[in-house]
């Protein structure tokens, strides 16, 4: 659990420029990939680049593949909470007139 | 007195028993607040669904109105600032003063010119009568009666956009601050937490904007040539 302040990981410039090329690709592909009709998948794909592209800043750049367990738990937790405000608010809104009023 | 006064570093503060131990604590509590960051974006981020759910259509041509050329060009720039962060947080890792100095510097740039493109765009909407409340508004290609529907669209836009740019000013101003720590020689390899916890900060309105980008200018722009 508690190892020393030496031991701290320092990942290699490499590393980031291939992070850094990666997310700027991305960022190009979703752009040409909006003009292409994909139907409602457009939307998927736009959201699992996005997705993509936040995990890469997230591991790398914000160090989560180095941190403590307890720090990744957190930020699970804020994950989850960020999903049930989405999908329950969407419960309502999507499901809204699908049965009608009774006594109307 | 004497006795009881431990000797005390920036690295390690009397609370706690290691320098791990601090830097573990200082990382948890700024992903805390991160996570409230989230919840606070994450309204927003509902209520744009809600919205875009209702009136798609409106909201693919109100989208297909930005420039997304310009929208992508400036992804790359905040995605670049995000990187000359992180050299920065490599260079307090190695104890480089003078790198975290040119890194944070470079961020600031990138991040000023972020926002120098952002104000242009904002100035654009002015100038197209983009702006909800206008009683000039109007957006091409839809009908009079869902004008107001395309006015949504621009408030969530700038309520967003703006709500991201003030995070954005926020983090300018805590890079000019380490930007002054660090020229005195305030960090080093065993203290570098203000510009750790600085550059966890700055990746999150990174990740904010990665989402708001295509949420805001790339829906559905094949309807829309």
């Amino acid at each position: 659990m508690s190892h020393p302040p030496e031991q701290t990981h320092i990942d290699s410039v490499g590393t980031y420029v291939k992070i850094l090329l990666a997310l700027l690709v991305a960022t190009a592909v979703t752009t040409a990939v909006s003009r292409v009709d994909l139907g409602a998948f457009s939307t998927v794909v736009a959201l699992g680049i996005a997705c993509v592209k936040m995990l890469l800043v997230a591991l790398f750049f914000m160090h989560l593949r180095h941190s403590t367990k307890l720090t990744r738990l957190v930020v699970l937790g804020g994950l989850l909470w960020l999903a049930i405000l989405l999908l329950l608010t969407m419960t309502d809104f999507a499901t809204r007139g699908i049965l009608g009023v009774p006594g109307k | 007195m004497a006795d009881h006064a431990p000797t005390e570093t920036l690295a390690l503060r009397v609370q706690f028993d290691t320098e791990a131990q601090q830097k573990d604590a200082a990382t948890l509590g700024m992903w805390l607040f991160l996570v409230t960051e989230i919840m606070f974006f994450g309204g927003m981020f509902a209520v744009y669904t809600i919205y875009r759910s209702w009136y798609p259509d409106v909201f693919a041509i109100a989208s297909s109105s930005l420039n997304q050329i310009i929208g992508a060009l400036n992804t790359g720039v905040l995605l670049l600032s995000s990187f000359t962060m992180v050299m920065a947080v490599r260079a307090g890792q190695l104890g480089q003063q003078k790198a975290i100095v040119i890194f944070l510097i470079l961020t600031l740039l990138f991040g000023g010119i972020f926002l120098g493109v952002k104000a242009y765009e904002w100035n654009q909407k002015f100038e197209e009568h983009h702006i909800p409340g206008q009683a000039a508004f109007h957006l091409d290609g839809v009908l009079p009666g869902d004008q107001g529907h395309a006015q949504l669209f621009f408030s969530i836009y700038f309520a967003m956009t703006g709500l991201h740019a003030l995070h954005m000013v926020i983090g300018v101003g805590i890079l000019l601050i380490l930007i002054v720590q660090a020229r005195k020689g305030r960090f080093s390899a065993s203290y570098y937490t203000p510009v750790d916890v600085a550059g966890l900060y700055w990746h999150f309105v990174d990740i904010i904007w990665i989402f708001l980008f295509p949420l805001l200018y790339l829906i559905d722009r094949h309807l829309v040539k």
